[in-house]
């Protein structure tokens, strides 16, 4: 070795980093083209009906505008996730407020919105169906016939596919049942999504802007054009954030200005303005979980029964996966002798839901720590000692058969966790407190894990490629399609290679995601990146260092000077240099998707988050006040970046719980603006503790696993669960607003309510026999 | 359209604009300064923030007829001799940039308060910065940031 210290757990300048403080990077709004027209959206004003006509007012000067309709698209009329149902025009019918009827473009981005006022579009309504429980009825199809209708997906969960024998019911000694809810959650990036298509006859498509897996959008262009992959190039721009929001989107609005600047011939910019954006784009998907368990009375689960549903919106997009997440987080962390989760995906007439950080595992997940409180209620223990009982650790088997061979340690985490936070002597603390206090504080916390990579086969099925090529300076540049949105892919994915190639991390560049460029290393989402893109392109590192000293021109122990130097001769002999690696599925990874069992994921990261929280009784405002995190991730890559992501994941679960609630109106998104879709702002924030624990995994680069959606989980649960702690009132359904909170207090008793306290409530257990 | 006159970034500009052009769309389409950015358009979120006359403000609620006879400070401005402001050093350095759709206005944010509160406390640094939203980071790096600038001394 010569003398490059590892930067692998080190924390490195970000690589885009002093274009972001210096305000140069370039987001897609900030780029304009020669030539250039803009973009605008005609979207249906009703959430269901068949169009009757459509006219354009008079007062336009129509010539002047570009005006694309479904009879424009000369592929396929649809936008291709997993399934084809999603048109990219609506033609004869509109499914949701805000679907796209037609598209404008002109040369003055200002005339725009009076133009898109002035198409007038006449419908003949039908009944709408808004929630999940109306979709179950099934008084009104939306979507599918028969046993599909209205019903995006089903999954059937049952650990070891056996059914819940009937004398664990009877023979349990308390069987606890709860219903819990979760609302929509914007992904409030703080850029808009935005494109900018060219279209040319020989060369076909090229869209850049702001997105997360350029290769969807190559996909659904495809389709919508019919072109081969090679004439469908797409190139992500910096990209301000996205969240799962910058996922499956992308498809609509890439297509949208792609057929905009194909029919106008000009580069056609569409970037969406707040109110655009938030009405129309994708949000985090409603849930309802219901639970009904099978305890002991000394605290043992012996069974439980999940039914977990998820709103997925007008048409089916990720909805599928979203579900299948959320099913196999559902039973957490624990042992489950035996566990049934039946998961349903629903249609209903609001804009279709999408990814959102976490993908369904923060629904079912607060479902369940909301329940184990309950339970420990129900048994007499704490919430502590209860899941103590309980836990998941080395060896044991989860939910779908998976063996725990990586060492799992959750009493540990809970032990630290506990100690950390103070939460013993909190917890006596505000016991004693409260009673004379209008302010009631609380400490409560949420114990979970979150599978890192694609579930089931589907890492094996996206098949990711990495490439490593050599710059004619002899510098070694990371060809991947994974892209940076402020999370570190650039600046991990280098530290991987300059460790590997034992090279300077300056040394180490990343092109520009530009699928004209670089393979398809895989959809960035699904806390992938770090583990499998990370260890690709170890191997592709080893690979490309491999054969430079096969060739003679590297000895085995270099400075960066004879590396470069032998890159250089390497070049001038052969030309070029590219090294690859594919990925492989690790041994023993095995995934059926008929009885959905097996390794549902290669790796988890585990945790334990402890919220504190103050309930003022005279505002009934909930603040959270204090908040510690600890987490098993594997390997730190870069612990100021990691952080970054617990923190930031942390604030997004606080406006999850508290603050951020979808107001809908027939349909439509009624506070479609920040001013009145209120996310935390600086002052709004608790100090956020992190503390990692390294247990570097065999699957990912250097021993990491997946860190991005793992802090969306838990605080969410966990501040309801301090809320109990303050307050005596069992809240059971987010985000938990002020008024929620003030009407459950003031609520006159035995006027039904889900409090534990009988003498509030009445039991809501029962004790099936002693 | 009107003649306004402002000075930017240290040198005097005159534009022709509508009067009720706003600013930050002055800045972005006129003089290419994409630095600003534009979140909501409502003044809700700060990405679009510069300082007028040493104030914190947001560019979308102003139109640009205001701007006449003003010095108006983007983060274009903030640099000198090519070298990064230590605001900005202490963004990068401390991780409180993530995506960097927020970072000018953060930044500028930054500039404002430590005029006025040179080592601000932990409140004067969130009640500073809570008109600039980042949905990243969670804030704890950016605090870190100010802390660090404060401590370099930056208002001096």
């Amino acid at each position: 070795m010569a003398g490059t210290p590892p930067i692998v757990g080190q924390s490195p300048l970000r690589k885009e980093g002093k274009a972001k403080v210096l305000g140069q990077a370039e987001y897609v709004d900030d780029i304009t083209l020669p030539g250039m027209w803009f973009g605008a959206t005609v979207r249906s004003t009703i959430p269901r009906g068949r169009i009757t006509s459509i006219n354009f007012d008079p007062s336009i000067p129509w010539q002047e505008f570009t005006i694309v309709s479904a009879a424009d698209i000369p592929g396929e009329n649809t936008i291709v996730h997993l399934t084809k149902d999603h048109p990219c025009l609506a033609v004869t019918h509109v499914n949701h407020a805000e679907e796209p009827i037609l598209l404008l473009a002109h040369p003055n981005r200002a005339l725009l919105p009076a133009a898109v006022a002035a198409v007038h579009i006449t419908y003949e309504e039908l009944p709408s169906i808004y929630t999940i429980e109306d979709s179950e009825k099934k008084e009104q199809i939306i979507w599918g016939e028969g046993e599909n209708a209205n019903t995006f997906k089903t999954y059937l969960m049952q650990k070891n596919q056996v059914p819940i024998p009937e004398e664990v019911w009877e023979k349990a000694d308390y069987i606890v049942e709860g219903e819990y809810r979760t609302g929509a959650q914007e992904q409030l990036y703080i850029e808009n999504n935005g494109v900018i298509a060219e279209y040319d006859p020989e060369t076909g498509v090229t869209v850049r802007g702001s997105m997360q897996c350029p290769f969807y959008l190559v996909h659904a262009l495809e389709l919508v054009f019919n072109l081969p992959a090679e004439k469908c190039r797409v190139i992500q721009t910096e990209t301000g954030g996205a969240f799962g929001g910058k996922e499956d989107f992308p498809s609509v609005i890439g297509s949208h200005a792609a057929l905009l600047a194909m029919k106008s011939g000009h580069p056609v910019k569409l970037c969406y303005d707040r109110a655009e954006d938030m009405a129309a784009t994708t949000k985090r998907h409603p849930s309802r979980t219901r639970h009904r368990t099978a305890v002991s009375k000394d605290g043992k689960l012996l069974a439980g029964e999940i039914d977990f549903a998820i709103d997925g919106g007008a048409y089916a997009t990720l909805s599928p996966v979203v579900l299948s997440r959320g099913t196999i987080h559902a039973p957490g962390p624990y042992l489950w002798p035996y566990i049934t989760v039946r998961a349903k995906a629903m249609a209903t007439n609001i804009p279709p839901h999408g990814a959102f950080r976490g993908f369904g595992a923060p629904q079912s997940i607060f479902a369940l720590e909301r329940h184990m409180d309950k339970i420990a209620k129900a048994v007499g223990l704490t919430p502590e000692e209860l899941r103590r009982r309980n836990f998941l650790s080395t060896g044991d088997r989860t939910a779908t058969g998976q063996l725990l061979s990586d060492p799992v340690d959750m009493q540990h985490l809970l032990t630290r966790a506990v100690e950390e936070s103070g939460y013993h002597a909190k917890r006596k603390q505000f016991d004693r407190e409260n009673p004379i206090s209008t302010i009631k504080r609380g400490i409560g916390f949420a114990t979970f894990f979150h599978g890192s990579g694609f579930t089931g086969s589907g890492e094996r099925r996206l098949n990711s490629l990495v490439e490593i090529e050599l710059t004619v300076e002899g510098l070694p540049r990371i060809l991947v399609s994974s892209t940076e949105f402020g999370q570190g892919t650039n600046t991990i994915l280098c530290q991987v290679a300059a460790q590997t190639l034992r090279l300077p991390y300056d040394q180490i560049l990343i092109a520009q995601p530009d699928t004209g460029h670089v393979p398809n290393s895989g959809p960035t989402v699904a806390s992938r990146t770090a583990m499998i893109v990370g260890k690709l392109v170890e191997r592709a590192a080893q690979s490309l260092c491999a054969t430079l000293v096969t060739s003679g021109d590297l000895p085995h122990d270099y400075t960066p000077e004879d590396f470069r130097r032998a890159a250089q001769l390497y070049l001038a002999r052969h030309g070029a240099l590219k090294s690859e690696a594919r990925y492989e599925s690790p041994e023993g990874i095995f995934w059926d998707d008929e009885t959905y069992s097996g390794e549902a994921y290669p790796a988890y990261a585990w945790a334990v988050y402890v919220a504190e929280v103050a309930v003022d009784t005279s505002t009934y405002s909930a603040t959270v006040t204090n908040f510690h995190t600890v987490q098993e991730v594997g390997k730190v890559l870069h612990p100021i970046l990691a952080a970054g992501q617990i923190e930031g994941g942390v604030a997004q679960g606080i406006g999850y719980a508290l603050y951020e609630k979808c107001l809908w109106n027939n349909g439509h998104l009624a506070n479609n603006q920040m001013t009145n879709y209120i996310m935390p702002t600086s002052a709004d924030i608790p100090p956020i503790h992190v503390t990692f624990e390294e247990v570097p995994s065999p699957h990912g680069a250097y021993g990491a696993k997946g860190i991005g959606e793992l802090p969306m989980d838990g605080p969410a649960p966990a501040i309801l669960n301090a809320i109990e702690h303050a307050t005596g009132v069992s809240f059971n359904e987010i985000p938990l607003l002020p008024e929620d909170i003030f009407e459950r207090m003031t609520r006159v008793p035995n006027t039904g309510t889900e409090s534990l306290d009988p003498a509030i409530a009445g039991p809501i257990f029962s004790e099936a026999s002693a | 359209m009107t003649t306004i006159q402002f000075t930017i970034n240290g040198e005097k500009e005159t534009v022709e604009a509508p009067p009720m052009k706003r600013l930050l769309d002055v800045l972005r389409e006129d003089l290419h300064l994409t630095g600003a950015k534009e979140g909501c358009g409502e003044g809700e979120c700060g990405a679009c923030a510069v300082l007028i006359n040493g104030d914190l403000v947001n560019s979308c609620l102003v139109p640009i007829l205001q701007a006449e006879g003003t010095e108006i400070t983007t983060i274009e401005g903030l640099v000198t001799e090519g070298k990064l402001h230590p605001i900005q050093q202490c963004f990068l350095e401390e991780g409180g940039a993530q995506c960097g759709i927020c970072t000018p206005g953060m930044i500028l944010a930054t500039h404002h308060l430590l005029e006025k509160h040179p080592q601000p406390t932990p409140l004067q640094i969130q009640e500073g910065l809570s008109g600039n939203l980042c949905r990243c980071t969670g804030y704890m790096r950016i605090f870190n940031a100010v802390q660090q600038a404060a401590l370099a001394g930056v208002a001096e």
